[in-house]
């Protein structure tokens, strides 16, 4: 059984080839690279079916038996993030081909694709010092598309990023000495059968290793109070980077999910009151700043940055709460957020292109303004949460799931007027950008669609390489809102796996059986 | 010597964090670079301080060792902050040519002179 190892086995030897052979040939690196996510994208199905059945598979490297050698562990939460990755990877490769992004630099196709091994190995892997090393392996890939194509703003905004993200790394570390001088080990199953043997009153140095390793998280997945480099990062990246690196939050969430559930979360006396003591507040807090960000932005870019800040808000409220429903509801927005920023990245991108910048002032109208206004807005109701796409389910399920006392207050109100500024902000972003646009008066005619003589200043019509991408992840998430029913009894399995510590350890500790 | 490891790793790290804070391209690598040798000591000691002992067990009689998994993992941390080293400084120098600045924040002139426009037009 070598499946599970290849998300992580594939890209990181297809990289090397497109970066090394095919550096002249863009052609041959574009072929070769959506060649290589496409197979990612059927290893991920492939590994998707296997993981339903709901048992956990072990991959172990080298055969070593677990707590001593580094395991991959296969269960439905992590085939279910790689499967997403892969679909958005798709998504994003094909609008970065179609409008030429990826030649406006080098080596972009061999940098995602060290980044889809790093992404897919973080979420594959059952060691958290092996899931620093793949943070390492997606961050260094994300540093390179990151300044791809270069220019004043993307250099210094990705400067930025790239200390942010070292001195995070260094807290991961520090957090890693922490929980291994306290519990000796560093495999998570391992860790999940020692730490809820450390009584309360013993557990200092856990309960800072455990805070440690949250904040660490926390800055991977743009939570109060350490969001403050994304919407400077993702809104100076260029747009299918920024679109790629919405699955990057993700990777945050899902590494809090995974550790402080399995590890630090309900049945370890001494830590698992932090999620909800610390997660909860900075979570509300998060969605006000989203929020917020999205009414005062005045440029497009951020603003949709804002509502990225603002959906991991949302997401990370349903996660603090540790409890199944709310895990489940948790995954189905996160599923749906992913592609409802990603989606409205990919649009952006097809609207500022086209117009002199991504401030928000009104400009002639460019052609197919109608188009791209009605994908601006789809994706927008989607990312607000409005029916009938799968935001309004993803933010239902979520404000259904907290029902506790102390928490349902704060959470629904939160939510709630959070998604009203939400809407407001892209109502008012839509109406400036495509509608006040139809207002201006064109010297000639008031119709741009009539306009012959202007046509050879426009900017070129999108063709349907370019809009299909904004479709696919459209369609994803009407599939979402369609197929909801079965989609959240998969995620309802999916959180029951998660919450079931023993049987995560059994299958991991269990001894290896001889060939 | 727990009070020697221990004292040069809170020295490290405050002289990183506060060169980190400087938000000048030089100083935060420096700081970074500091931030990194405080750490790896810091994981080198999480196997227990132990001096003259070999890290692996040994097969004659009962010696003592010292644990090898925190040296291993030093290594790759070693490693890892080498790597990024170089690309921070790399990244830092095209910051620097670009915009002929080398400050690490992004300044907020660029939304004020946008509002202007906007507040105009």
């Amino acid at each position: 059984m070598h499946w599970i190892i290849l998300p992580v086995v594939l890209p990181a030897l297809l990289a090397p080839v497109i970066g090394f052979v095919m550096r002249h040939d863009i052609t041959l690196a574009r072929i070769a690279s959506v060649a290589g996510t496409v197979l990612l994208l059927a290893i991920a199905l492939g590994l998707a079916y296997m993981a339903a059945d709901g048992t956990t598979h072990v991959y172990r490297l080298g055969n070593w038996p677990a707590p001593f050698g580094i395991v991959l562990v296969l269960d439905r939460l992590s085939a279910l993030m790689v499967l997403l990755t892969a679909a958005l990877a798709l998504i994003v490769l094909i609008h970065a081909i179609s409008t030429g992004w990826d030649a406006r630099g080098r080596h972009f196709h061999a940098l995602f694709q060290f980044q889809l091994m790093g992404i897919c190995g973080a979420f594959l892997t059952g060691d958290i010092f092996n899931l620093f090393v793949f943070f390492e392996v997606l961050l260094i890939a994300s540093y390179g598309l990151m300044i791809h194509s270069g220019g004043k703003d993307r250099m210094r905004a990705g400067l930025q990023y790239v200390v942010m993200n070292l001195a995070g790394s260094t807290l991961f570390l520090f957090a890693l000495g922490t929980l291994y001088a306290s519990t000796g080990t560093l495999n998570i199953a391992d860790l999940a059968l020692r730490v809820p043997e450390i009584p309360a009153e013993e557990a200092a140095l856990v309960r800072v290793a455990a805070i440690l390793l949250m904040i660490v998280f926390a800055v991977k997945a743009a939570l109060f109070p350490v969001q403050f480099w994304l919407p400077a990062s993702y809104s100076n990246a260029p747009a299918p980077v920024a679109a790629l690196f919405a699955i990057m939050t993700k990777v945050g969430a899902y590494a809090i999910l995974r550790v402080h559930t399995t590890v630090f979360g309900p049945g370890s006396p001494g830590t698992e009151d932090l999620a909800t003591t610390w997660l909860f507040p900075a979570a509300i807090v998060t969605i006000a700043l989203g929020a917020f960000g999205v009414l005062g932005a005045r440029r497009l870019m951020p603003l949709i940055a804002f509502s990225v800040v603002g959906s991991m808000g949302t997401l990370l409220v349903a996660v603090a709460v540790f409890s199944t429903t709310a895990t489940t509801a948790a995954l189905y927005y996160m599923v749906h957020s992913t592609f409802a920023a990603a989606c409205l990245f990919l649009i952006a991108d097809l609207v500022v292109t086209r117009r002199s910048g991504d401030a928000l002032r009104p400009e002639l109208p460019t052609r197919q303004n109608g188009l791209f206004a009605a994908l601006f807005f789809a994706a927008a109701i989607a990312m607000a949460g409005m029916p009938p796409l799968s935001g309004f389910l993803g933010k239902l399920l979520v404000l259904d799931a907290i029902r506790e006392p102390g928490l349902i207050g704060w959470a629904w109100s939160a939510i709630l007027i959070g998604s009203l500024l939400t809407i407001i902000g892209f109502a008012r972003a839509g109406s400036v950008l495509f509608w006040k646009s139809t207002a201006i008066a064109v010297p000639d005619t008031a119709e741009d669609e009539s306009e012959e003589g202007a046509a050879s200043i426009q900017p070129p019509l999108a063709t349907v390489g370019q809009v299909a991408p904004v479709m696919l992840a459209l369609a994803v998430l009407g599939g979402l809102a369609i197929f909801a029913g079965p989609v959240s009894a998969y995620l309802d399995n999916t959180s029951a796996q998660l919450f079931d510590r023993a049987g995560y350890v059994e299958a991991v500790l269990s001894p290896v059986e001889e060939r | 010597m727990e009070i020697i490891v221990a004292s040069s790793i809170g020295v490290l790290t405050a002289g990183g964090v506060y060169l980190l804070l400087r938000l000048r391209t030089f100083p935060v690598i420096l700081g970074l670079a500091l931030l990194s040798y405080a750490v790896n000591v810091f994981l080198f000691a999480s196997g227990r301080l132990a001096t003259n002992l070999p890290p692996v067990l040994s097969p004659y009689g009962d010696a003592s060792y010292t644990d090898p998994l925190p040296q291993a993992l030093v290594l790759t941390a070693i490693v890892i902050s080498f790597g990024m080293t170089a690309v921070l400084v790399m990244i830092g120098l095209g910051a620097f040519l670009e915009a002929d600045s080398d400050r690490i924040d992004m300044e907020p002139e660029q939304d004020g002179a946008d509002a202007a426009n906007e507040g105009s037009a």
